[in-house]
């Protein structure tokens, strides 16, 4: 193709520049990967010889060398743990209402496109609607609960997107099959579209959680501590703080020893993050193969 | 006939009643509806604190105030340094991740081999859920001192960091949304302008990315509005000084890194410096939502015309 | 309940009377008096000849006087049919004349499309199928249907069987299995998957996977069997296997088919319905109607001439 516009007279350079373009093009890929693999690499270097089991189970300390991640690494737990539990039914709930339930309506327009604005509001700014619905309005303070609630709606539209999805890739046909053989609605959802759209949601499921263990913003907003001494016992009344919270605390330390101790649980939290994506590629790779229309 | 016989007509018109399924739908009625009511929510809780704050503070001085000093006495409240500041980080962001983006993107969908695509694509993946406040880190721990290197006059903490880290955080976003508006290209206009004897540069420039054109600004302004959100990496690397300025290499303070700032300190609820952050918060959803909402426009149009 | 209460009907082998059907073609067009085996000659088996005889036999459906409307389109138009009881009825016509619309108004499954409406009146039996407070689940539970596509869950061949009568409510394991197997002997299928019920649906080829969802259409245990291009996407050698499972089954079942295909029409119905541009044009004995058309436009279509 290349020889042929070179034969015009008058453009001799057109495959050279057409060549040239793919180049940096590929060039600009490749500097992307590289700015992956030095941050990586940088983190892990500078954080490593600091990663050890005292770290992982050390409380915090004012001595950088005596901090440990114990208190943030469980309260993040919790957090994850509770904003699913919220954030799951919910949102797939949702996507049923909306795929399942709502006819092609104003309404269900109108809900549509309020998921899809809400999927680009600052995260920040969910902070601050828990701040005065969940912490100030309910009352549950700064509380595991408060920051699960507030995580929940950061989350919501990611779930709710997700799982719509992955209810629409399951094809009409078993709908109708479904409710030709007297199966009620919700019968055919529950037994046939959630179980052939579970991995599609899984997926969605595990991205949104990822995007819960990693803000800190909205926790900031509604106030969570950024030192906690001990583990939360109550979810409803107990202070807690997160891992980002205390990675961001540690950094804005102008000591560079706390900056160690910051990339130790950056490596912590980057090693679950990572595992979490790796599951989700792994279940759209594993079940979209088993699963052929 | 004896078969029909031992079958009792059914009674089809007075049917169970189905209440699990009447309950089931109310329920599922209330998730869809905690969407609408987050929304609301929003709206709802920023409103109740901006507007005592904008009884004290008019509404004037505070979009062209060009001063924000909440700790003076008499406090200054105007917005426009905050804005300045977001801008400048978000924009410098843009600078750095468009082309960037763009050139992968193109890569990716038009050069690009499955293999390579499959291997890279999670690897993007990966790059996209590295959350904000490792970003700040990076910024803090490693590019400041590297700039001030290069740059012996730049503050410590100051906006281009904020950029470097940002345009980072939105090349994933940027590539991912373009490199599906330029696949959604259909085939038959490459095929028509390499049969004219066109080269692969002139089809992707003068053919493929034209035709993806609204949807790649749809995907820039998506990025954009991101970046003007962003928190956590901007608190820590752009620091905490909200000034006007359009020196790169200084200090400034943007709206969500005020935010931050308050949320940390000690004003108590119901003073004018602790709603500010509600008027602040304010802005910034009303920024962000203004481009969401065109970029989905956009985008939508786009979809129209090639499906 | 109806699926228990059906365990009384009897059991067709399919190596009883497997060819009948398909030798049945070249006889009935040629309109030579057919030559059944022994096993055919009950009351449900015999042709019937005449319109006369046709209209004497009981009324499993009787439509009066259908309109449907696609919103603003109207693709049936005044539709008067009785469909009698274990007889085979075909619907032909050229595709896009309603024929597929009018077999859905007989299981409600168009209420499932927004914007439809429907007008007239659908009895099956004596009972309005479209009167207020018709719970559709009973309906569709009576009234089974195969689509023109083979549609298995993609679950194990026992759970296709068995999720009609789990979904009535069905929980006994016992009960279950024994209808599973009876189905799958009826629709022909028990011979070949028997080893297997606990493997994917999925893997099944397509003409047994359409005999699946026949075996699994039977499990609730309805009265009435709809079927759209039940063959259509089918081989030649597993067409004929299902044109002989129609013909064992409607001892027991009352059978509407649509089909393309005139010759299968001629092979496996009693009774058949031409219909044009959503108007039934002309309803009739099979063989009558396939040598004698009254009407002009049924002779165009049956002759090839259009369609
Ligand atoms: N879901 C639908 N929405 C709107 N129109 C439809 C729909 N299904 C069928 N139609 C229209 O109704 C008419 C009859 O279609 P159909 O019953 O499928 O015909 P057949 O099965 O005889 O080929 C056609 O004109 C078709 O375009
Ligand atoms: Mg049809």
């Amino acid at each position: 193709m290349s020889t042929l516009a070179a034969d015009k007279p008058g453009r001799p350079w057109a495959p050279l520049m057409s060549r040239l373009f793919a180049v940096a093009c590929g060039a600009c890929m490749l500097f992307c990967l590289a700015l992956l693999g030095a941050l990586l690499y940088k983190i892990f270097g500078f954080g490593w010889d600091r990663l050890n089991t005292a770290f992982i189970t050390g409380k915090p300390s004012f001595m950088p060398a005596k901090s440990g991640i114990l208190v943030p690494l469980v309260g993040s737990l919790y957090l994850i743990g509770l904003t699913a539990a919220i954030a799951v039914p919910v949102g797939v709930g949702a996507a049923v209402y909306l795929e399942e339930y709502a006819p092609l309506s104003r309404w269900r327009t109108i809900i549509q496109t309020n998921i899809a604005n809400l999927a680009g509001v600052p995260s920040i700014v969910y902070g601050i609607l828990g701040l005065g619905l969940f912490v100030r309005t309910i009352g549950l303070g700064r509380s595991v609960v408060a920051g699960a609630l507030t995580m929940s709606l950061v989350v919501l539209p990611i779930v709710i997107l997700s799982a719509q999805e992955a209810l629409r890739a399951v094809p009409g046909t078993i709908r109708q099959a479904s409710y030709a053989l007297g199966a009620t609605r919700w019968q055919t959802i529950w037994y046939q579209l959630l179980p052939a759209s579970l991995p599609g949601i899984l997926t969605g499921v595990i991205l949104s959680l990822s995007r819960a263990l990693g803000e800190a913003a909205p926790l900031v907003a509604i106030g969570v501590a950024t030192v906690v001494r001990q583990v939360p016992e109550n979810l409803f009344t107990d202070e807690f703080t997160a891992l980002p919270l205390q990675i961001f605390y540690w950094t804005d330390m102008p000591d560079e020893a706390f900056h160690e101790a910051a990339a130790a649980a950056i490596i912590v939290l980057l090693t679950v993050l990572i595992g979490m994506n790796a599951l989700a590629v792994f279940l759209r790779y594993k079940f979209g193969k088993r699963i052929q229309w | 006939m004896a078969l029909t016989a031992t079958t009792p007509p059914m009674e089809l018109t007075a049917p169970r009643r189905r209440w699990l399924e009447s309950v089931i739908h109310a329920v599922l009625l209330v998730c869809a509806a905690a969407s609408v009511a987050t929304t609301v929510g929003i709206v709802a809780v920023l409103l109740s604190q901006s507007i005592p704050f904008f009884r004290e503070v008019s509404l004037v001085e505070f979009f062209t105030g060009t001063e924000w000093a909440p700790l003076f006495s008499p406090a200054r409240y105007g917005i426009i340094p905050l804005v300045f500041g977001t801008t400048l980080v978000a924009g410098g962001a843009a600078v750095i991740a468009i082309p960037l983006g763009l050139g992968t993107a193109i890569y990716l969908s038009e050069y690009a081999t499955p293999p390579v695509r499959h291997a890279v694509k999670p690897l993007l993946e990966i790059l996209a859920g590295i959350p904000s406040v490792v970003f700040g880190y990076v910024a803090v721990v490693f590019i400041s001192p590297l700039l001030r290197k290069v740059f012996p006059s730049a503050d410590y903490f100051n906006a281009l960091n904020a950029s470097i880290v940002v345009g980072v955080m939105i090349l994933p976003m940027i590539i991912s949304l373009s490199e599906d508006v330029l696949r959604s290209v259909p085939r038959s206009l490459r095929e028509g302008a390499f049969a004219l004897g066109a080269t692969k540069l002139d089809v992707t420039m003068g053919v493929v990315v034209p035709a993806a054109l609204s949807g790649i600004m749809a995907s820039f302004l998506l990025a954009i509005a991101r970046a003007i959100g962003e928190t956590m990496a901007v608190t820590l690397a752009a620091g905490a000084t909200p000034q006007m300025t359009l020196n790169p290499l200084k200090s400034v303070q943007t709206m969500t890194a005020y935010i931050v700032e308050v949320s940390q300190g000690d004003a108590a609820a119901g003073t004018p410096e602790h709603r500010s952050i509600f008027a602040v918060g304010l802005t910034l959803f009303v920024m962000t939502l203004a481009l969401n909402v065109f970029a989905q426009m956009i985008l939508k149009r786009m979809r129209e015309k090639y499906e | 309940m109806a699926i228990t209460a059906r365990t009384t009907a009897p059991l067709m082998r399919g190596s009883e009377s497997a060819p009948v059907g398909r030798d049945q073609m070249s006889e009935t067009l040629s309109s030579q008096p057919p030559v059944r085996p022994p096993a055919m000659r009950t009351e449900a088996g015999a042709k019937p000849r005449t319109a006369a005889e046709i209209n004497k036999l009981p009324k499993k459906v009787t439509a009066t006087d259908v309109n449907f409307f696609y919103g603003e389109h109207q693709a049936l138009h005044g539709i008067n049919l009785g469909v009698p009881e274990h007889h085979v009825t075909a619907l032909i016509g050229p595709s896009g004349c309603g024929k597929s619309t009018f077999l859905r108004c007989l299981n409600r499954m168009n209420d499932m499309i927004e914007g439809t409406r429907v007008e007239g009146t659908i009895l099956l039996d004596d009972q309005d199928i479209y009167r207020p407070r018709t719970d559709v689940v009973e309906l569709r539970k009576r009234v089974g249907m195969v689509f023109q596509k083979s549609n298995p869950f993609p679950k194990t061949i026992y759970e296709n069987v068995a999720y009609g009568p789990r979904v009535a409510g069905v929980r006994k394991r016992e009960v279950l299995n024994e209808i599973v197997e009876k189905c799958l002997i009826q629709s022909a299928l028990f011979d070949e998957v028997k080893d297997r019920l606990d493997t994917s649906a999925l893997q099944l080829s397509g003409g047994q996977q359409q005999r699946l969802c026949i075996a699994r259409a039977l499990a609730t245990g309805p009265d009435v069997l709809l079927m759209d291009e039940p063959a259509s996407a089918l081989d030649p050698k597993s067409t004929a296997r299902v044109e002989d499972l129609i013909f064992e089954l409607k001892h027991t079942y009352t059978i509407v088919i649509v089909t393309h295909n005139m010759q299968q029409a001629a092979r496996v119905s009693d009774q058949t319905a031409f219909f044009y541009e959503g108007h039934l044009v002309e309803a009739g004995p099979t063989n009558e109607l396939f040598t004698k058309p009254k009407e002009k436009q049924t002779e165009e279509y049956i002759t090839g001439r259009f369609g």
